[in-house]
């Protein structure tokens, strides 16, 4: 790992013919996501009821709405930001969130190479 | 003819599955281990109760990708009888061999309590032989078993009778007090109730007795 990440930022450094950094390390991008996932907004959400109840018994008054849902952070390779996104999103329907009650969305972002 | 017991790490109900058709029954049953990819012939599946890979992210959702539950979807597609029991009755809803989902009890308690339910028999198999309208008494045990599903898939299920048993008195906000479902064939069923723990008068009743027995029927 080391030796790899040695060669990647030389190559940066000192090596402008190779101007697909990835292609030329033989790597594929890298992509970090996030995602959201929360109940939809038909679903009863007793927790974040509870927790409403919690917050103005802490003197935090005015809260009009407290909905809790879940974040997921991933880090992949994929080819394109294309390819990644479809993953996830494959990922999403079929595990990270039940269509029945929840929806999700999903940031995804290229780390530099 | 033997009945599979499914067991998954976190399965804590299998035994007692297991003492209620053998003890109780007298009906042979074998267990099927979640990381299997043979169902080894057995004539009914049962999905116990119990938890199931720590239900991380949300109950059942993991435990659907166990090897042995593809088999069991091809078992029930091909018209075997599949009774999924509370975390059983979760994992079906996960799969989508049932509609809907389970979800955290209005009141956030695990309610532990028995439990009156009023049959509506329709074309389930496995409640044959009940009376429509019949009162029966299963214990509950869970902290999950707030059903719910869209408007239009409640009206397609209380239209087409899959609504097959109905809290009296609801104790965890289910819509349309439901505590148990049936597929439109009438071979899958999933409840949140426990049947396998009211099959010895010691238990306090013998109500579930039948709904085991239909296993085979």
């Amino acid at each position: 790992m080391g030796l790899i990440f040695t060669m990647h930022s030389n190559a940066v450094d000192g090596s402008p013919s190779c101007e697909d950094l990835n292609t030329c390390l033989g790597r594929l991008p890298r992509f970090i996501a996030r995602v959201q996932v929360q109940l939809r907004p038909s679903v009863l959400d007793p927790a974040g009821e509870a927790t409403r109840a919690a917050a103005s018994r802490l003197g935090v008054n005015g809260l009009q709405k407290l909905r809790i849902g879940k974040a997921v952070e991933l880090e992949l390779e994929a080819e394109s930001a294309a390819t990644a996104r479809q993953q996830l999103s494959l990922l999403c329907d079929r595990l990270l969130a039940n269509p029945v009650t929840e929806n999700w969305s999903l940031e995804l972002e290229e780390l530099a190479p | 003819m033997t009945i599979g017991i499914v067991v998954f790490p976190g399965s804590n109900c299998d035994r007692d599955m297991a003492w209620a058709l053998e003890g109780c029954l007298g009906l042979a049953s074998r267990f099927l281990w979640h990381g299997d990819t043979d169902l080894a012939g057995v004539s009914a599946v049962v999905l116990p109760g119990g938890f199931s890979y720590g239900d991380y992210l949300r109950c059942g959702a993991l435990a659907r990708f166990a090897p042995l539950l593809k088999e069991v979807q091809q078992f029930a597609e091909r018209g075997g009888p599949v009774l999924g029991i509370c975390n059983g009755f979760q994992i079906l809803t996960e799969m989508g061999l049932l509609p809907g989902a389970l979800t955290r009890n209005r009141d956030l308690h695990f309610r532990c309590e028995p439990c009156e339910l009023r049959v509506a028999p329709g074309n389930s198999q496995f409640l044959k032989g009940y009376a429509p309208q019949a009162l029966v008494q299963f214990p509950i045990a869970h902290g999950e078993g707030c059903y719910q599903c869209d408007p239009d898939t409640y009206k397609a299920l209380d239209q087409g009778g899959q609504i097959v048993l109905r809290y009296t008195k609801n104790p965890n906000g289910s819509q349309g007090d439901v505590a148990g479902l049936s597929n439109a064939q009438g071979n899958v069923l999933g409840l949140m109730p426990h049947p396998e723990r009211a099959c010895d008068p010691l238990l306090g009743g013998t109500d579930g007795r039948l709904l085991l027995q239909n296993l085979l029927s």
